[in-house]
């Protein structure tokens, strides 16, 4: 038969010959394997954005921690003589009405934003996910009173025990912090009871359960890795979502206490007069946006990056920058 | 269904419940009494004026009063206005409030979802990288700041809408807008990433080899299924935007519902704040309910029995 004599294009079959086995190693892994976390962080590292994010996020930090120290002036230091200067070379963000030094005080109120960013962010999460891991773990009547509970705690309006709290313990960062995680740890609880029913009774759950392993085990080492990416993804979002809180708190006039400031008081007190004096309004909202913007966006690139369902998906310029260059046009001249 | 309407309906009473009482003492336990930020007022003065809003009996006779009297819908008088009553208030501010919050929502979920879905669809087009800056300027810039922001360029810069009060409809849009651009930028959002979900599924590749048009794939198929997770945070999110924003009320002076609440919890006026909050529970119920049941509506998989 014509197929039998002849491979395709004609080739006759005389010419091939059959290789020798014996020296091939099919089964040799050629490339290092890639764990979950090196994999991670192979995709953040071509992320572009991701990069941009993260560097504008270091500066600000860094500016934070550091400006204050290096300024000529102190943050609470007022000059009634200097009163809403504009931005000049010895005033850089200029002075407010009471002729206190802003840029010296953007950064002092950067760094409490920050500080109530991070941990406002953390500790509301930390407890519900424990109250979330327990209510879904153990089910049952334990679930009923936790889920009652949250559903009760999230119709009573937050105000009512941010104020609370804020006038037991005086209104200082720490009195943010802890009306920030009384008031947000609902949500994650909520959030992570549902993902803990849902690997509960997985088949590697329950193998871990006929091992033996004790609950806590099981939640920490079994059902934890399995949605830790939502967790970060999460996390990251929370941080810009308290520190904006932050922010309308002071609003409302629950912040800081002067002298001591944050960016969201800065920015509350600017909005009160920015028909006269736009740029005391104008710079702390941006570095505040700025501040939020990074982190959020951080977290978006976070979420690609972690999620491996995502991977072949992501990333389209990247890819795209890669088959460019491969392909040996000039790099960085796309996009 | 009866049933199950009658079981929620008796759920939704004790939660409500629970909820005031649970406010009723949190409230007492705040520092300080209504009249002390009233300045001049004597000790005999100040027996006199708890004695005369009966603040002045035992705590569980004060609640119990209290729940006699919300069973008859009286809410009680304000401590802080003299003469004004709590339901006197909530006539008076609400329907502002929710004309406003209403506006929003009428104006922020279309347009969320038109965003989120036009994004999906461009995946990775200009398009698609405009609405998620959009989304993500909304989301990073504190609403004070973009209302500020708004109504120094729109009304006092360009003067394309008055710049403050409320006194008609051209009065209302500036404060719907910025209301709106959270429930904008969350719908826009969460839209686009249930839409792409949804474009992995099964039952929509089914309907892509059947033969249907985009159009209605996305129409039927998509849009059906993506929606389904949003609805439920409705309740509590139409119950937060008809019960007002302080802050937007307080830039644009509107003389709504959000400024009372905020106020009356910083000067303690008991009376005001339960009505308050108890009416927003009522809604923020009410709500979730009606939600709930839009559930089986939507989506005949969680129908209940």
């Amino acid at each position: 038969m014509e197929h039998e004599k002849s491979y395709q294009d004609g080739i006759p079959r005389s010419l091939f010959r059959p290789v020798d086995r014996s020296r091939l190693d099919t089964e040799q892994i050629v490339r290092p394997s890639v764990s979950y976390w090196q994999g991670v962080w192979r995709r953040i590292r071509e992320d572009r954005l991701a990069i941009f994010c993260f560097l504008l996020l270091a500066a600000l930090i860094l500016l934070a921690v550091f400006a204050p120290v290096f300024s000529a002036y102190q943050y609470d230091k007022t000059s009634l003589m200097e009163g809403n200067l504009a931005p000049s070379a010895s005033h850089w963000f200029g002075t407010d009405s009471v002729g206190r030094d802003l840029w010296t005080r953007v950064w002092v109120g950067a760094r409490v934003s920050l500080a109530v960013g991070f941990i406002g962010a953390i500790l509301p999460f930390l407890i519900g996910m424990f109250v979330g891991s327990v209510a879904g773990w153990f089910g049952g009547w334990v679930d009923m009173v936790i889920m009652r509970i949250i559903d009760i705690g999230m119709c009573i309006p937050s105000m009512i025990y941010v104020i609370l709290i804020l006038v037991y313990f005086g209104g200082g960062a720490k009195a943010i912090i802890i009306a920030l995680a009384v008031m947000n740890w609902m949500g994650p609880a909520r959030g992570y009871r549902g993902r803990i029913l849902q690997f509960k009774n997985r088949e590697f759950t329950l193998a871990a359960q006929t091992l033996g392993a004790a609950p806590m085990r099981i939640i920490y080492r079994h059902i934890l890795p399995n949605i830790l990416g939502n967790i970060v993804v999460s996390l990251t979002s929370f941080v810009p979502a308290a520190i904006f809180m932050e922010a309308s708190l002071a609003f409302i006039g629950l912040g800081i206490a002067p002298p001591m400031t944050s960016l969201g008081q800065l920015a509350s007190d600017g909005a009160g007069m920015y028909r006269t004096y736009f740029y005391q309004f104008a710079i702390p909202s941006l570095v505040i946006s700025l501040i939020i913007f990074s982190f959020f966006m951080l977290g978006n690139c976070m979420r690609d990056a972690l999620d491996p369902q995502l991977r072949d998906e992501m990333s389209r310029s990247a890819k795209k920058r890669r088959r460019k260059a491969g392909s040996g046009k000039e790099m960085g001249k796309n996009e | 269904m009866k049933k199950y309407i009658l079981r929620r309906f008796v759920i939704s009473l004790v939660t409500i419940w629970l909820i005031v009482t649970v406010c009723f003492f949190l409230l007492r336990l705040l520092p300080g009494n209504p009249f002390a930020s009233t300045t001049l007022m004597t000790q005999d003065t100040l027996d006199k004026m708890m004695a005369y809003y009966g603040l002045d009996r035992p705590l569980w006779e004060q609640y119990v009063t209290y729940l006699k009297n919300l069973l008859h819908g009286d809410f009680g008088y304000s401590l802080k206005y003299a003469g004004r009553s709590v339901n006197y208030v909530i006539a008076t501010t609400f329907p502002i409030s929710a004309q406003l919050g209403l506006q929003a929502l009428a104006f922020g979920i279309p347009t969320g979802l038109l965003l989120g879905i036009l994004a999906a669809k461009r995946r990775g087009c200009t398009a698609d990288v405009g609405i998620n800056l959009f989304v993500i300027i909304c989301t990073a810039v504190p609403t004070f700041i973009i209302a500020a922001l708004l109504q120094y360029f729109l009304a006092v810069k360009v003067k394309l809408f008055p710049v403050a009060q409320w006194k008609g409809f051209r009065y209302t849009i500036l404060p719907t807008i910025c209301l709106s651009l959270g429930t904008v930028s969350g719908y826009a959002r969460s839209m686009r990433t249930l839409m792409l979900e949804v474009d992995r599924q099964d039952y929509l590749r089914t309907a892509k080899a059947k033969g249907l048009g985009t159009f209605r794939i996305v129409l039927f198929h998509q849009i059906r299924n993506a929606i389904i997770p949003m609805i439920t945070n409705l309740g509590t999110e139409i119950a937060g935007m008809l019960m007002g924003s302080y802050v937007i009320e307080k830039i644009f002076s509107i003389p709504g519902m959000g400024a009372y609440f905020v106020t009356s919890i910083q000067g303690l006026d008991y009376t005001m704040v339960m009505g308050l909050v108890i009416f927003q529970a009522v809604i923020v119920v009410f709500a979730n309910f009606i939600v709930d049941l839009l559930y089986g509506v939507i989506d005949p998989r969680i129908r209940v029995a």
